[in-house]
């Protein structure tokens, strides 16, 4: 009977091989690199992104026409026994995010981590480009893996990756962070572990559609759940357990930071979602959600504030993180106990439209600030003045960016922050709106605050350290302009976001 | 009481320990070694679960076993990279501790890890 | 029966003694010591639990390597002064957190679903297409193998990691391990006889791990240890970290699955599937290069970072 209905989910993906190809490409990438080493390394990453993106649009394409999840079976063992890999909705969108923006990311590391034709192999770079791969792989299998034990992989993987990152500058504040990044990162993950532990203690499976058929609630569901949330919460950097994130992100490198903030904070949560929304079946608890709410609320208002009394640029942006987490976690309370009503659809959609264009827009305040900080030798806010005659459009794209992250149409945020409005509102839960509208109004304070230092008029001529190439410039701005233009998108393309979802949210589903 | 159900017992206390070290001991090292426990502790844990899934003329259930070996791998190249890290911060700031010297860091909280 | 409940007892209760010590104790050494104790206690209760295969590998590389590389670490750090700033009513409170949350666990554990739900029916089903005998290789190297793929990027990440804290100026050189420059000394003794003996042990393990329990992990841990005894006693050289061979070497094991995945896309269908008659073969195949591939890494772990650039 179970198996009959694993198979059925799996069956019909004759494009399932695309989900092995979205992880194994990087992987690839990454055991090729490492072992030739020198010029390779970056030829192999530009080689992959190619590769990577067109397997990300050709998955996303296969779901959106079919409305139907995509899944694979690894190895020909059907789950319980075996690893399956499946594509839905959210997994298409987040394969696509992330493409883009690694791949934008490469084209501005190009500059600072590139080797010289007859150069020897060079620290930096070398570890680079290969965790740039590696942050790709695990990511994409965060995205695509349908079995618990994998996504712990998957996690570790993405650690192992990211916090090397942190410290690649090799100053004492940057190994400091890292070490802390990872510290919490380890406790975060064995956490999650235990709570796989117990649900396969109590269910005897690892597979998530399984799962959600034999679930029913009792203690060990809600103490393994808690356990996972709450370790995915400390890699997510949720308030309280977020202060290892701005020291980390702010003391990366701008193109690591920019991969930091806007996707790997988005992997642990995006294991959350997975976890109450696919494993765990029907009714949710109710009190959790709301307090998994009251913690975003936290984060929007300390962090929007902190954000704002910041004196350099990059903990300002990385603050602004911290803060504009908390609105994905208010998808938490305007979803669960509201499933079937068209609500609730509506505020699913806001909190990933949210993710989506926080990712673009926050990748490129990360670069814009990063050439700003090459051009000036410092990253100081108030002593930003004249920066926007001498790097036009880094200070457009950065412009750009806070618009979204203000919520101001048009764009991502806007949109975002307006459905979530709304699903609050006609939910009866006034209280959110109010956060997300006071999150908006201190947004705006940081962002009109550096907006006008650097617009300001020059009390002296800066002096560019470095010259910023235009089509350096220009990165960051494309990838502000996406954020504009998910603002714009109609609605219909975004009941994309509910493919493959259990039935409870009332319009597109199965 | 069984014995596999006292094991899980000892690994619910393990993680316990391990935790209270790694939340409070302010020496990198000694959180390492906290987090050591507390992954030792979870693995006890799957252990236990595995012993309680004897079946089919086995003494133990093959997947959490299997689970807990690529675990303990994982958990060494976490020490691993850890350990490093350690030492890279004394080599380079000359003390072992996670407390930020640079005044521009604003965050308040300085003690905990 | 009594006598191993009271055994079990026993255990525990010095499990716990010897965990609360590492906790409290001031000095870092002690509590490292006590740590290897700890780990060798650990595959005792492996063994209790007849996870034999845990078992070896939690003494090899959960205790063996994970002590050596904590005792390295010892001798690279400064001195400390017992530094003990958290304040008493913090620890106070962190202590019936933690108290609280291993409560919790255990009141799941104590309740855990009585049959418990298993996976040892199907894996014994599906042994015979898999060809070994060992349920734990089969699950590692054949159901779950996608897993074990993937945790052998995790060893090469995790040593690029710590490579990338080298100095700019030493990328490329040599990690130091300790070094003793006796030439007739018992070391040296040890390192030439030990090593062949070691070898065949692990190759041995290795071969059984098939149908008993054993396998590359394990194996991989008495090659590491092996060859870090040679170079300890400078038998052998440590590579230089851009050593064409070494990086070759440290690829190759996910590399094997690599190929071995799509060999399998190929010739049955699905990504890491084996053609049934060849399975056993293959799993052995693709278990040399891992076996080799992480006893490089792990050496390679506990050396850490190049140390010198030197032309030695």
């Amino acid at each position: 009977m179970i198996a009959d209905a694993a198979t059925s989910l799996d069956a019909a993906s004759t494009h399932g091989y695309l989900l092995v190809l979205a992880i194994v490409v990087p992987v690839g990438g990454v055991l090729i690199a490492t072992a030739v080493g020198g010029r390779t390394a970056e030829r192999t990453a530009f080689a992959v992104i190619a590769a990577g993106l067109i397997l990300g649009f050709a998955i996303l394409l296969d779901v959106w026409m079919t409305s139907r999840p995509l899944a694979y079976v690894l190895g020909n063992w059907a789950a319980p026994l075996g690893i399956t890999l499946r594509a839905d909705g959210i997994s298409a969108v987040m394969l696509v995010t992330t493409a883009l923006i690694i791949a934008a990311t490469a084209l501005y590391a190009c500059a600072d981590f590139t080797i010289p034709r007859d150069g020897l192999e060079a620290r930096a770079p070398f570890v680079f480009w290969v965790l740039l791969l590696a942050v790709w792989a695990a990511l994409n299998t965060v995205f695509l893996s349908g079995d618990l034990f994998n996504l712990y992989v998957a996690l570790e993987l993405l650690t192992f990756a990211a916090v090397p990152l942190v410290a690649l500058s090799g100053r004492a504040e940057a190994i400091t962070a890292a070490l802390r990044y990872l510290l919490f990162a380890l406790a975060g993950s064995i956490f999650y572990l235990l709570g796989v532990a117990l649900l396969y203690g109590a269910y005897g499976t690892l597979d998530i559609i399984l799962l959600h058929q034999r679930i029913r609630p009792e203690l060990a569901v809600s103490l393994a759940v808690a356990m996972m949330t709450a370790g995915l919460l400390a890699k997510t950097a949720l308030f309280p357990l977020h202060f290892w994130l701005p020291p980390a992100h702010a003391g990366a490198p701008p193109a690591a930071s920019a991969i930091l903030s806007a996707l790997v904070v988005k992997g642990s949560f995006f294991l959350i979602i997975r976890i109450w929304f696919d494993v765990l079946p029907g009714s949710r608890s109710l009190a959790a959600a709301q307090v998994l709410g009251v913690m975003g609320a936290a984060a929007i208002l300390f962090g929007s504030i902190v954000a704002f009394r910041q004196a350099r640029l990059k903990l300002l942006i990385a603050y602004s993180t911290v803060a504009q987490i908390g609105y994905l976690f208010l998808l938490f309370p305007l979803v669960v106990g509201f499933e079937g009503s068209p609500w609730s659809a509506t505020a699913w959609t806001g909190g990933w439209i949210q993710l989506v264009s926080h990712a673009f827009a926050k990748a490129a305040m990360f670069m814009a600030a990063g050439l700003i900080a090459q051009a000036l030798g410092h990253d100081r806010i108030d002593d930003l003045g004249g920066v926007a005659r001498a790097l036009p459009l880094t200070v457009l794209a950065f412009a750009i960016s806070g618009i979204s992250l203000m919520g101001v149409p048009p764009s991502g945020g806007f949109v975002a922050k307006w459905l979530m409005l709304s699903a609050s509102v006609e939910e009866g839960q006034w209280w959110w709106a109010v956060t997300v509208v006071a999150g908006g109004l201190i947004a705006g304070a940081y962002v009109i605050r550096v907006m006008t230092r650097m617009l300001g008029p020059r009390l002296e001529l800066p002096t560019l350290s470095v010259k910023v190439d235009r089509w350096r410039q220009s990165l960051p701005l494309s990838l502000a302009i996406c954020a504009m233009l998910l603002g714009l998108l109609p609605l219909q393309s975004l009941e994309l976001l509910q493919v493959g979802l259990p039935h409870f949210l009332g319009s597109a589903g199965r | 009481m069984t014995s596999a159900t006292l094991f899980g017992l000892c690994g619910a206390i393990l993680i316990g320990l391990g935790l209270f070290e790694l939340i409070t001991d302010p020496h990198p090292l000694r959180k390492i070694l906290g987090f050591n426990l507390l992954g030792g502790g979870v693995f006890l844990v799957l252990g236990v679960v595995a012993r309680r899934g004897a079946a089919a003329g086995y003494l133990g259930d093959p997947v959490p076993q299997a689970l807990v070996i690529t675990g303990i791998v994982v958990a060494f190249s976490a020490t691993a990279l850890a350990v490093a890290l350690v030492v890279r911060l004394s080599e380079v700031s000359g003390r072992v501790s996670l407390a930020y010297a640079s005044s521009e860091q604003t965050d308040s909280d300085g003690a905990e890890g | 029966m009594m006598v191993a409940l009271i055994v079990d007892v026993g255990l525990a209760i010095l499990i716990l003694f010897v965990a609360g010590w590492i906790v409290a104790v001031r000095s870092t050494f002690a509590a490292v010591i006590g740590f290897v104790v700890y780990g060798l206690l650990l595959s005792l209760v492996w063994v209790r639990l007849w996870a034999i295969d845990i078992a070896l590998t939690e003494a090899a590389i959960g205790s063996g390597v994970t002590g050596a590389l904590l005792l390295r670490t010892l001798s690279r750090l400064p001195v400390e002064h017992s530094e003990r700033s958290a304040n008493g009513s913090f620890r106070f409170i962190a202590g019936l957190f933690c108290a609280f949350i291993s409560l919790a666990i255990a009141m799941v554990i104590v309740a855990l679903p009585e049959p418990a739900p298993t996976l040892a029916p199907e894996a014994s089903a599906g042994l015979p297409a898999v060809g070994v005998g060992n349920p734990v290789t089969a699950v590692l190297l054949s159901y779950r193998a996608f897993d074990t793929f993937l945790e052998k990027v995790v060893l090469v990440l995790a040593l690029v990691g710590c490579w990338s804290l080298a100095a700019d100026r030493d990328w490329g050189g040599t990690p130091v391990l300790w070094r003793y420059s006796d030439p007739d000394g018992v070391l040296k003794f040890l390192a030439q006889t030990l090593p062949p003996i070691g070898v065949l042990v692990a190759i041995y393990m290795l071969w059984t791990g098939a149908d008993h329990p054993g396998g590359a992990f394990q194996a991989s841990a008495m090659l590491a240890a092996m060859w870090m005894l040679t170079i300890v006693a400078g038998l052998m050289r440590m590579p230089r970290t851009n050593d064409d061979l070494l990086r070759l070497t440290l690829v190759s094991g996910a590399s094997a699955f690599l190929l071995l995945g799509f060999a399998g896309f190929g010739i049955v269908g699905s990504f890491l599937a084996y053609p049934p008659d060849y399975a056993k073969a293959l799993i052995v195949a693709v278990e040399i290069p891992m076996t080799i591939a992480v006893a490089a890494t792990l050496v390679m772990l506990v050396a850490g970072p190049p140390q010198r650039r030197d032309m030695s």
